[in-house]
């Protein structure tokens, strides 16, 4: 309801009537029901559908522990290694005027554009077993493919422009002005950047962090193409999650689910959070 | 910052002066890094591709599970895109414009699908949907899980947020008085919303159903559980790249990838060419 509304207690022509808003509303809610709400909720009633000690009993298992490991381990790579790019790749576009600058963000978007499958299939192509890379890596005991450095590789792949998408815009809006008043004032250049960029810019970068984190923890298409789903070895969670609800382990499967929910759920929490404080996110990325 | 002599050399250099360190660093590590992750690796795709010949290319896309594949796939995001546009512009007006208990919360409960795993929604799209899931057997004996309706369910809970989030802020913006003003001029409020809002949020609607439909192509962990994956009939393209990576069949994973790939760079442009348009014509994205 706008302010005139209020006051006044008369419909303004520019405004729908109380019941064109309440059925708008209400349609708008059944179909989140439909398509968000339920969707959530099933995930944490199937998980508990045993009760408690199933539940638990499906996440202490040794398979379901070293995929919750391999996780947390890929994660931990994936992240910084896309926050080095993202701020890298940020400072040249939004503190320089260069040539092809539009094109270079076209390629950075490129992966949100890709099947996540497709994501993984390059590297298949890139060190499967007939390609050139892949033997001539093996012949000296490296192993890229149904291993670790794969599932990594894929990873960052598909996380690649999560934190950069998220400076970019944002670095851009803030323009050179402070940067140019440091290094004036006697600063070199890596002070300018601890001391007058990275405060500018620590909650969008916290921002990008946390999406970029969401996205590398809960990876599936392009990792399950590259992993080889070894139980205990290059099962990530999601994947853990795949072949428990393949064995019709409906309990095992929602258990090790309603753990990723909760991330998901963490991450817009604090999103949201970042977003009502700071204003970061959203706000930078239009303008 | 542009100084005239900067200005006026500006052609003859890639880089405009200035101050501030770092460019070679930053920009050299960044192509680097864009090179080995992204761009040697997909060109290792498009060369596996050019191997296989324009006649054994053409040979795979013409195979009928192929075919079937891409149409499901194209198919059921376009749908699913169409009922977001519908939806999300609903959602996105509702948000903007109504205040009402648990908006807050709704609001932030839209960008779900980015945050939650996709098998995680895969899996409980397909208990939900199923003959015997909550929604599911309220539909019945209309089945929903396992038939290409499935994989639409999916794509527009993928899709969503692409559209809300894209209409949003444009929204956010309009001028109350534009709307005052037609309605003074005697327009009712359907005309003022069909006439007089929408063709200035249609650039943004496009971009949102551009973005959901590019998503809901490629996607694949939310769909294939509920999808029931019968070749011919619910079986979407990743899926069969998928198929055909396990029958070490790689001439046919590639040449799957690359139609696509080349589709999604088509959408991509798309997407651009509409924001091009959209900011000589209204002046924002």
């Amino acid at each position: 309801m706008s302010k005139s509304t209020r006051i006044t207690r008369f419909r303004s022509p520019a405004d729908e009537s109380l019941t064109t808003k309440l059925v708008l509303v209400g349609v708008s809610l059944v179909f989140l029901g439909f398509f968000l709400f339920l969707p959530l909720v099933s995930v944490f009633v199937e998980a508990f559908r045993d009760g408690w000690g199933a539940y638990e009993e499906a996440l202490v298992e040794p398979d379901a522990w070293a995929a919750i490991g391999l996780t947390l381990t890929v994660a931990a790579i994936a992240v910084p290694l896309n926050l080095v790019f993202g701020l890298a790749a940020a400072w040249a576009i939004a503190k320089f005027e260069f040539k092809g600058k539009a094109f270079l963000i076209t390629l950075i978007d490129l992966p949100f554009s890709i099947s996540p499958v497709i994501s993984g299939l390059v590297y298949v192509l890139l060190f499967g077993s007939a390609s050139v890379l892949g033997p001539w890596l093996k012949s000296y005991g490296i192993e890229i493919l149904f291993a670790v450095p794969g599932i990594v590789l894929a990873t960052v792949f598909v996380t690649f422009p999560f934190i950069a998408r998220e400076l970019i815009p944002l670095m851009q809006d803030q323009g050179t002005g402070d940067e140019e008043a440091a290094l004036s004032l006697g600063a070199t250049g890596w002070q300018t950047f601890w001391y007058v960029t990275l405060p500018n810019i620590k909650w969008g970068l916290l921002y990008g962090v946390l999406l970029c984190n969401a996205r590398a923890m809960g990876e599936f298409g392009a990792v399950s193409v590259v992993s080889g789903r070894i139980r205990g070895l290059t099962n990530t969670m999601p994947l853990h999650v795949e072949i428990l609800y393949n064995e019709y382990n409906m309990v095992a499967a929602f258990a090790v689910a309603s753990l990723l929910a909760l991330l998901a759920l963490v991450t817009l929490a604090l999103k949201t959070l970042l977003e009502l404080r700071f204003g970061a996110g959203s706000a930078g990325g239009r303008h | 910052m542009t100084s005239s002599t900067a200005a006026t050399s500006a052609r003859w250099r890639v880089k405009q002066p200035s101050i501030i360190p770092g460019f070679g660093l930053t920009l050299g590590f960044s192509l680097a890094y864009l090179s080995l992750i992204i761009l040697i690796p997909i060109a290792g795709l498009l060369w596996r591709t050019a191997e296989l010949g324009w006649s054994g290319f053409f040979a795979i896309l013409s195979d009928q599970r192929t075919i079937r594949a891409l149409t499901v796939s194209f198919g059921t995001a376009f749908a699913a895109a169409l009922i977001n546009v519908v939806f999300g512009t609903l959602l996105a007006w509702v948000l903007t414009r109504y205040r009402f208990p648990g908006r807050r919360l709704i609001d932030a409960m839209v960008d779900l699908p980015f945050a939650l795993p996709t098998a995680v929604a895969g899996i409980a799209f397909a208990s939900l949907y199923a003959p015997n899931g909550w929604i599911g057997s309220l539909f019945m004996p209309f089945r929903i899980a396992f038939t290409p309706y499935g994989i639409v369910i999916a794509l527009i809970f993928i899709g969503l947020p692409f559209v809300v989030r894209t209409v949003q802020p444009i929204m956010e913006e309009i001028d109350r008085e534009v709307e005052e003003a037609a309605a003074t001029l005697g327009a009712n409020r359907f005309q003022t919303i069909f006439q007089v809002l929408l063709p200035g949020l249609a650039p943004a609607i496009l971009t949102g159903f551009a973005l959901a439909f590019a998503r809901g192509v490629g996607e694949y962990g939310s769909v294939i559980f509920i999808a029931g994956n019968i070749p011919y009939v619910s079986e979407i393209a990743p899926l069969l790249i998928v198929i055909r990576l396990e029958e070490f069949n790689y001439a046919g994973a590639t040449a799957i990838a690359t139609i696509m790939l080349l589709i999604s760079f088509a959408m991509l442009l798309v997407i651009n060419l509409i924001q091009a348009w959209s900011r000589r014509r209204y002046g924002y994205v």
